[in-house]
């Protein structure tokens, strides 16, 4: 075999491996983070048994999952209810496939690696496209499961899905229109003056970036915008029917969503790898990068810690007569910004 | 490794064809909708092949993504879970149907028999870019483009109408 293809496809597999490696780890280690922050906002303790600071209850955690009985339900769709969570799980995956971690770096021996994956010139919409995949993964857990309450959820789930989603896009389009390209590196690249922090929040977009938070927020089904599942009327909503590993499977594919998401936000508004140093030592970009969606994290879990959640009416009037308005003058405003500067 | 496209489009083709004939096979509407997102899905893959990057992408998001989750929707809205079973009446029609298929499919088969399929032209990179399909929008393609528009905002004042309730 040619031995340059030999190398590409060594090096995608190794990039594959890694990046998923990092993400189940990190996925795990969110879980136990939330439980911990959540018990510190909320003044009681945590999971703080299994290991120093609880550190190995994420692992306990999935042993229990793993050994937990399978169940379903006599009346469910079989088929659609096996498919559903790997129809959640499988599109959050894939949109790391497009996230570019940091620049390219140059290691001695091997020689110049990038740090994605995969580029191409319209990431931004691929990985808007996987998301909206994802939905199909909960709408059909709430249809297979034959129960009223997952049906719910379903439903309620794709009405806020579709409603957020335009928002959402609508705010990224100041962002791609600053950059002028769809594409995440270039997008990044473009937010690197002023000492690597000339991000788009503050260059024009801080409406734009308030708006994606906002709907991205509600596109990962957290609290207050965790309708689908919300427990005080719908028991859990689109999972209620579902145990052991095909329930971990949604919990996984919520978080990794949430890291999308927070990944999307720091790659669009807040510079990227970009940082202080960065064109100097190129490893800072990772850590820059990592540090910035623990940055988002972390408001995930603050957001569940001190808000309530909102009615239903109240989701959906948000949504369209306030966010879907402020998004369409974001994009007037940055046009025309982008005329005279 | 010219083989390997070959391949490929073979399974993704088969994957638009499968889902189309499982669309309207399936008996169930549900299933018949998710058949369709299968469809969908293939078929950006063929326009990604082609180097139709963005096309291949909006499929996903318009029409797999956005579209069919409210079909989906109003699947589940009305919670239809079988299709009504009794068209059996119109027996007659049966064998009218199978004359007016085997003709276009007679018609088919001669056509694609006796016209030379030409070579696929040869693309030059880059036509399928955000890039280029916005500047042909916003040039050559600027009237279609407007009025296509106003096509769309006279669909939504229409429905926005047609679903507004009457205040009492």
């Amino acid at each position: 075999m040619d031995p340059k293809l030999l190398r590409y496809i060594i090096e995608w597999s190794v990039k594959i491996f890694l990046i998923f490696g990092m993400l189940m780890t990190v996925i795990a280690y969110l879980t136990w983070l939330e439980r911990r922050l959540l018990a510190w906002i909320q003044m009681r303790q945590g999971p703080n048994r299994v290991g120093p600071a609880g550190l190995l209850q994420p692992l306990a955690d999935g042993i229990k999952f793993i050994f937990k009985e399978d169940i379903t339900p006599l009346d469910a769709d079989k088929f659609l209810y096996t498919l559903a969570p790997v129809a959640s799980l499988v599109p959050a995956l894939m949109a790391f496939v497009m996230i570019p971690f940091g620049g390219a770096i140059n290691i001695p021996g091997i020689g110049e690696i990038q740090m994605h994956i995969t580029r191409v010139n319209v990431a931004v919409l691929v990985i808007l496209g996987m998301t909206g995949m994802g939905v199909y993964g909960i709408v059909l857990a709430g249809y297979a499961s034959n129960n009223k309450y997952s049906l719910m959820g379903g439903l309620r789930s794709s009405a806020q899905l579709v409603s957020y989603e335009l928002a959402m896009a609508m705010s990224i389009i100041g962002a791609i229109l600053q950059a002028g390209s769809l594409d995440l590196v270039t997008i990044v690249n473009n937010q690197s003056g002023w000492f690597g922090m000339q991000w788009h929040v503050f260059m024009f977009q801080p409406l734009g970036f308030l708006i994606f938070l906002i709907s991205m927020v509600a596109e990962t089904n957290r609290v207050p915008f965790d309708l689908p599942e919300a427990e005080t009327e719908l028991v859990a909503g689109f999972h209620t029917e579902y145990s052991s590993m095909k329930f971990a499977m949604f919990f996984m594919a919520e978080y990794a969503n949430m890291i999308t998401a927070s990944a999307m936000a720091t790659l669009l508004f807040l510079g990227g790898w970009q940082g202080p140093f960065v064109d100097q030592f190129p490893l800072l970009g990772p850590v820059y990068f990592s540090a910035k969606i623990f940055f988002f994290l972390f408001l995930y879990i603050w957001l569940r810690g001190t808000l309530p959640r909102f009615r239903y009416d109240q989701l959906m009037d948000f949504g369209w007569k306030c966010l879907l308005p402020l998004a369409l003058f974001n994009i007037v405003l940055t046009a025309t910004l982008s005329l005279f500067f | 490794m010219s083989l390997f496209p070959q391949i490929l489009f073979c399974l993704f083709a088969g994957i638009v064809a499968g889902g189309a004939i499982s669309v309207i096979l399936q008996k169930n509407p549900l299933y018949g909708a998710f058949s369709l997102i299968l469809s969908f899905l293939g078929l950006s893959a063929i326009y990604i092949m082609l180097g139709a990057h963005f096309l291949g992408v909006i499929q996903i998001v318009v029409y797999a993504g956005a579209i069919m989750v409210l079909f989906v929707f109003v699947i589940m809205l009305l919670n239809v879970r079988r299709e009504a079973t009794h068209i059996d009446h119109h027996a007659y029609l049966k064998p009218v149907a199978s004359i007016l298929g085997l003709i276009l499919l007679a018609q088919l088969v001669f056509v694609v028999a006796r016209v030379a399929i030409p070579q696929s032209p040869t693309v030059s990179p880059g036509v399928g870019t955000v890039e280029t399909i916005g500047k042909e929008l916003l040039t050559t393609y600027l009237l279609p483009f407007e009025a296509t528009s106003v096509l769309i905002l006279m669909a939504i004042i229409g429905s926005m109408h047609l679903a507004k309730r009457e205040k009492e």
